[in-house]
Order: structure tokens, then C-alpha cells, then sequence
């Protein structure tokens, strides 16, 4: 399948869609993101290990340290990729991460490696659109959908800078802040999602500080997709070798309440 | 070699861009933050109010004009070139951090940001940051890494005195990018009334190029004060280099004179054939951290790895782009000195002159020192002074052997 049919297709089900984040390197990877799909994740975002992650909170921090700790390489994430899309043909494969790991060995390089890998899209959390040359083009030439972020700093005049040249889905980070920490009133992502789909066709997946189902599915009622990282990242770190149960439970609850919220 | 431009000084571009390097490389939640300042930044440049404000406090708190001062006795030990210092080191606070504070905080006020936050690395630019906390009545945060506190306790306490919370960072190995990179976390989740302090000349557009005019005092007043002296410009510009802000605040006013050479000296530690040195320029690669394109001390995968220098100010894993730019145009040449050899530099300025430098510009000295040997009686030498050394008389003695 197309790496832009496949992402287009979890967002087409008739249900909002699960977005679910591991780090790649942090213990079993691959076990890990078969327990991801196995409770019913709709797409999958592989989190690339960075030295300096500089909008993670200590979780995902955590994650990084550990990952890089086990002797994580770019090498071994694109492997981790490459094996998942040959167990899983048809879900979605996004990487998430930072602009240096990325651009280390040129852009073309990065997005040739993804394409090889079988990856649909890719987030990078410091390249806004003001420098996407240092990496869109590239991932567009290769079929990879850049997927970038909105967030509640970005107004009007901003949004359609953001949404122009972005694919596959929205990102919506729905608090100024870090990864896993507080999460956003409800009524401000009400607001906020209607905001981003008066202004653009894509679907808009809601992130950051979602860690119940209860607070997943109240994200589901309104937008397309709900990402969770944090709270699966943290099943990693306490169960270690035995974590693909706790995960696999925890995203059966987060599907359960995401795909029946409307 | 990039194309020679007809003018150093017009860097960087509207994007922030200086050739290759610089940019906006920050979280969305950022962007609409670093574009306020850079408007604000822009009409501040367009006020006479505030370039009097700014002169005012430069004059009568930091105590600017710094002297012009020729080092007659190391010029006489060294042998060759005349050395004269710019003496930045005699600011209030100690060192030229200060000024760039200043401007950042005034700029910090027009914005109507209450809350400031900074990181540091040894403590100077903290110490500065909280300094002006202190004189303008504003809260403050400074992050620094948990490494740092516990070898630069005399300034922890300094920050505490001033009113500042310092907040110990015990994420990566506790040191200045982790203080940077904790800075972020706190200015992404308080975006509404926190104004970022950066100290040296990186980070996003527009931080490069507004540390960098705000610094430019420094070489602005030495031009001045060397037409006055010797009634010409000195031939080579010496300065050490971290994030490059001190020689950025030097060398600019000078870059387009042709006949004045300048040196930016990096911190090589235990030696840039090994990993132990904070050599950014001649020991690492182009790469993205911090919010700007720039050389960077980084593994084959991209991951950033530490710098060591005996001076905790240089000890930083990247550079001012500016410095990239000019590295790569030929302009600025860059070398590195060792450890051993800034400390010996240390030493003769404290015996030669009666002045005990930090380590920061013991780096420069010792560069200064090899070059002055190679030149003319009658050639000029002007090198940065820009910090002085009380904050670093523990590690001194730590290295020298001695008990305190």
C-alpha cells in the first residue's frame, strides 16, 4: 500500500482514529509496537531517540536516555521500522523526533531511508515552516507526508503557513508545554479542533497530556484522531521486558473509548 | 569557500539565516513568541528612547566606557606584537554578559513580560541575568545543570543573593545544553509572561543578531579608543569563543576594515584529536540544536556530545551561526588552545600584569601569546578581556595542586 493511502485510510474509518507513541530503542521495540496494534492502535508514531529532546517532559526525556543507553543508532530505528512494516502492511508508520538525527546525513538521504523503510510520515519537532526546506522537500520528492504541528500559539495569521505544504494529518498540541504533563480543558480543544477544520481538509489528531481512555474519549468526540505517548511510554520504563501485556491492556482501553466516542 | 561578500556586516538575512547557518529551528508553540521579539526588536532599533536608555545603563551601572589598557610588561615577557586588552572584565558583574542582559531585559519591559528565565553554564551569564532581575524588580528562573552548580558554588550563591531561584537540571549529564534545554521546557509552557534570556549569540532568529548588537559596544568603544591612543586600528583582533558572543561584540565593528585580521580562539581541552574538547569550529559539523543551524560537537547519528574545557563558560557543545558563517567565509580565523596552555596564560597575566583573568579569556591570552612571538615590534594586537577570574581561583588551585 501507498504510504499516503495508508495514512489517509486510518483516518477515513467512519471512527476518530488512535495514535499511539513509543520510543524506538526503549526496551523491545518490536514487541512493543505488535502490543500497540494488537489493542487496536490505528497508527503508529516511532518516537527517534535524541540526546536533547527539548519539548519532552520526563517521560519521553526518559525514554531517550534509555534508548540511547541500549546503544540505539539511526540504523537500528529505520531496522525497527523496516521489520514493522513487514508484520504489519497496512498500519501506518510516522516518525517523530528532532531536526539533527534527521538532517545529520543530508535530507535526501533521511527521506530515501524512510521510503525504504516503509514510513508514511514523518513529525519533526523543531523544523517550522519558516525552515522547511531543510527537510520538507525531500520527504514530499520521496512520498513522505510531512506532518506539522499547530498549537495554541498559532493564530490565525500563522495557521495557514502551518497547514500549507503539511500532509497526512494535523497535529494538534493542545497544550504550550511539554509532553505528558498537564492536560488542555476540554472546551479549549473543542474550540481549537473547530478552528483547525474550518481552515483545512486534513484530519487533526489531538496530543499531548492524554493518558486515560476517559480523557481520550472525550478528545474522540471531537477530533479525528487522539494521541497518546506518555502514559504508554511510562509502561515501558516499569515493566521492562514484560511491558507488551501492560501496553497492549492500556491501548485496548484507549481504543475501546476512541473508536465509541461517536 | 563560500563567495566573498562586499559587506560583513549586513548579516544575518530576514529570515535570520547567515549563509548557511542561523534560522528559526524551534517548536511551533515558539514560533509566534520569536517573532514578537523580533518585531519589538526592530522598533526598539527604531527608538531613541531606547538606545538612550540602554547607553545610560551601560554608562552608569555597568561602568562603560571599559578601559583601553596596554599590557606593557606581558608584551615585554611575550616579545613581539604590542598586546593591549579591552577590559571587560572590569564591568559591574565582571564580565561582558552584562551588557547583553541589559538589553535583553529592556527589551523584556517593551514586551510587558513579567517573568524572566536564564540558563548558565559557569554562572556569569546567571549572575548578569539576576543582576538586572535585581535592578529592574522582575522575578527570575535560572536553570543550570546539576554538575555546574556543584563546582561553581560561589555563583549559585551570588544568583540567591540577587533574588533568583536557581533550579538545579539533573536530565543528560547535568551541564549547559541540559540548562538550555530545561530553559526551553519552561519558556514553551509560560509563553504568555516569560521572556527568555539568552547569554550568548545562538538560538533562534532573532537571538544571534540582537546579542551581538548589544555586545557590539564593546568593539564599537575600541575602535574609538584606539584611533584616539595610536591613531590607527590594531592588525589582529584576539578573542576566546564558546557561543561566541564576547568575540562577536569585538570583532564585528571591525569586519570590514580588510588590514584588521582577527582570531577567534575555541576551547581545546585535554586536545582536539580526542573527544575531550569544546571545539565546535575545527572539531565538529554543521547540525540543528537550540534552535539555529550551526557547527555542532555531534556523533555520525546526529547525537550531540559533550564538550569539556577547563573553563565552564566554553564548555558548550555548539557556537553562535555568525561564527559559522564567518569560519566558512575565511574572515575570522579559528584556532584552539588546551587546558594546560590556558592555565599557563592564566599565570603570566597574573604575574605580568597584576591582573587575574578568567579562564574564558586565559584561552585568548595564550593564543595571544604564540601570535605576538610571529609578529613585528610595531604591529598591534587587541584581545578581549571579558572576564575576570575570582570565580575561577577554585578550579586554578584544584589544578595547580595546591589546597584551599
Amino acid at each position: 500500500m501507498k504510504p499516503s493511502t495508508r495514512l489517509s485510510a486510518a483516518f477515513c474509518k467512519p471512527n476518530p482514529a488512535l495514535v499511539c507513541f513509543l520510543t524506538a530503542g526503549d526496551s523491545d521495540t518490536a514487541a512493543n509496537l505488535d502490543a500497540l496494534v494488537e489493542g487496536g492502535a490505528d497508527v503508529i508514531e516511532l518516537g527517534m531517540p535524541f540526546t536533547d529532546p527539548m519539548a519532552d517532559g520526563p517521560a519521553i526525556q526518559n525514554a531517550n536516555i534509555r534508548a540511547l543507553g541500549n546503544g540505539t543508532t539511526t540504523a537500528q530505528v529505520f531496522a525497527i521500522a523496516a521489520s514493522f512494516r513487514e508484520r504489519h502492511p497496512d498500519v501506518p508508520l510516522v516518525l517523530m523526533g528532532y531536526a539533527n538525527p534527521m538532517v545529520r546525513r543530508g535530507s535526501e538521504w533521511f527521506a530515501a531511508q524512510c521510503k525504504a523503510a516503509g514510513i508514511d510520515g514523518v513529525i519533526c519537532v523543531d523544523i517550522p515552516p519558516e525552515e522547511d526546506e531543510a527537510l520538507g522537500p525531500a520527504l514530499r520528492a520521496a512520498g513522505i507526508a510531512p506532518i506539522r504541528l499547530a498549537t495554541p500559539t498559532t493564530d490565525a495569521k500563522r495557521l495557514p503557513a502551518v497547514i500549507e505544504g503539511s500532509e497526512g494529518f494535523l497535529y494538534y498540541v493542545s497544550v504550550a508545554g511539554i509532553t505528558g504533563k498537564q492536560q488542555a480543558a476540554q472546551t479549549s480543544i473543542e474550540e481549537a479542533v473547530a478552528r483547525l477544520k474550518a481552515a483545512t481538509d486534513l484530519p487533526v489528531a489531538v496530543g499531548f497530556g492524554i493518558r486515560t481512555p476517559e480523557q481520550a474519549g472525550a478528545v474522540a468526540k471531537v477530533a479525528d484522531g487522539v494521541v497518546v505517548g506518555s502514559a504508554l511510554v511510562e509502561l515501558c520504563a516499569k515493566h521492562g521486558a514484560d511491558a507488551p501485556k501492560a501496553i497492549r491492556e492500556l491501548t485496548a482501553s484507549l481504543a475501546e473509548a476512541v473508536h465509541s466516542a461517536r | 569557500m563560500a563567495s566573498q561578500p562586499n559587506t560583513y556586516r549586513n548579516q544575518p538575512d530576514e529570515r535570520g539565516h547567515f549563509g548557511d547557518y542561523g534560522g528559526r529551528y524551534v517548536a511551533e508553540t515558539l514560533m509566534p513568541l520569536v517573532l514578537d521579539l523580533e518585531r519589538e526588536y526592530r522598533k526598539a532599533q527604531a527608538d531613541p528612547e531606547f538606545k538612550r536608555e540602554f547607553d545610560d545603563l551601560l554608562e552608569h551601572y555597568v561602568g562603560r566606557p571599559s578601559p583601553l589598557y596596554f599590557a606593557e610588561r606581558l608584551t615585554e615577557a611575550v616579545g613581539g606584537a604590542q598586546i593591549w586588552f579591552k577590559r571587560d572584565e572590569l564591568n559591574h558583574t565582571g564580565a561582558h554578559k552584562i551588557n547583553n542582559c541589559i538589553g535583553q531585559i529592556l527589551l523584556a519591559i517593551r514586551m510587558g513580560k513579567t517573568r524572566i528565565i536564564a540558563e548558565t553554564g559557569a554562572g556569569q551569564h546567571g549572575v548578569a541575568t539576576a543582576t538586572v532581575c535585581a535592578r529592574f524588580g522582575l522575578p527570575c528562573v535560572i536553570y543550570m545543570g546539576a554538575t555546574d552548580v556543584a563546582r561553581q558554588q560561589p555563583n549559585v550563591f551570588r544568583m540567591k543573593l540577587l533574588g533568583a531561584e536557581v533550579v538545579p537540571v539533573t536530565s543528560g549529564r547535568a551541564t549547559l545544553k541540559d540548562a538550555m534545554n530545561e530553559g526551553l521546557r519552561d519558556w514553551v509552557a509560560n509563553v504568555h509572561d516569560t521572556f527568555y534570556i539568552i547569554g550568548t549569540a545562538a538560538g533562534p532568529h532573532p537571538y544571534p543578531e540582537l546579542v551581538r548588537d548589544f555586545q557590539s559596544v564593546i568593539g564599537k568603544e575600541a575602535r574609538v579608543q584606539m584611533q584616539d591612543r595610536i591613531g590607527r586600528l590594531p592588525d589582529l583582533l584576539v578573542a576566546a569563543i564558546g557561543g561566541g558572543s564576547n568575540a562577536l561584540g569585538l570583532f564585528h565593528p571591525f569586519l570590514d576594515d580588510p588590514d584588521v585580521k582577527m582570531l577567534g580562539v575555541e576551547a581545546a581541552g585535554h586536545g582536539l584529536d580526542g573527544s575531550e574538547h569544546a571545539a565546535s569550529l575545527l572539531g565538529g559539523f554543521p547540525g540543528v540544536l537550540h534552535g539555529n543551524r550551526t557547527y555542532l560537537l555531534q556523533d555520525e547519528d546526529g547525537q550531540i556530545t559533550e564538550g569539556h574545557s577547563i573553563s565552564a563558560g566554553l564548555d558548550y557543545p555548539g557556537i553562535g551561526p555568525e561564527h559559522a558563517w564567518l569560519k566558512d567565509t575565511g574572515r575570522v580565523e579559528y584556532t584552539a588552545v588546551t587546558d594546560e596552555e590556558a592555565l599557563e596564560a592564566f599565570q603570566l597575566l597574573c604575574r605580568t600584569e597584576g591582573i587575574i583573568p578568567a579562564l574564558e579569556p586565559s584561552h585568548a591570552i595564550a593564543a595571544v601569546a604564540k601570535r605576538a612571538k610571529e609578529m613585528p615590534k610595531d604591529s598591534i594586537i587587541l584581545a578581549n578581556l571579558c572576564g575576570r577570574g575570582d570565580k575561577d581561583i577554585f578550579t586554578v588551585a584544584e589544578r595547580l595542586g595546591v589546597e584551599m
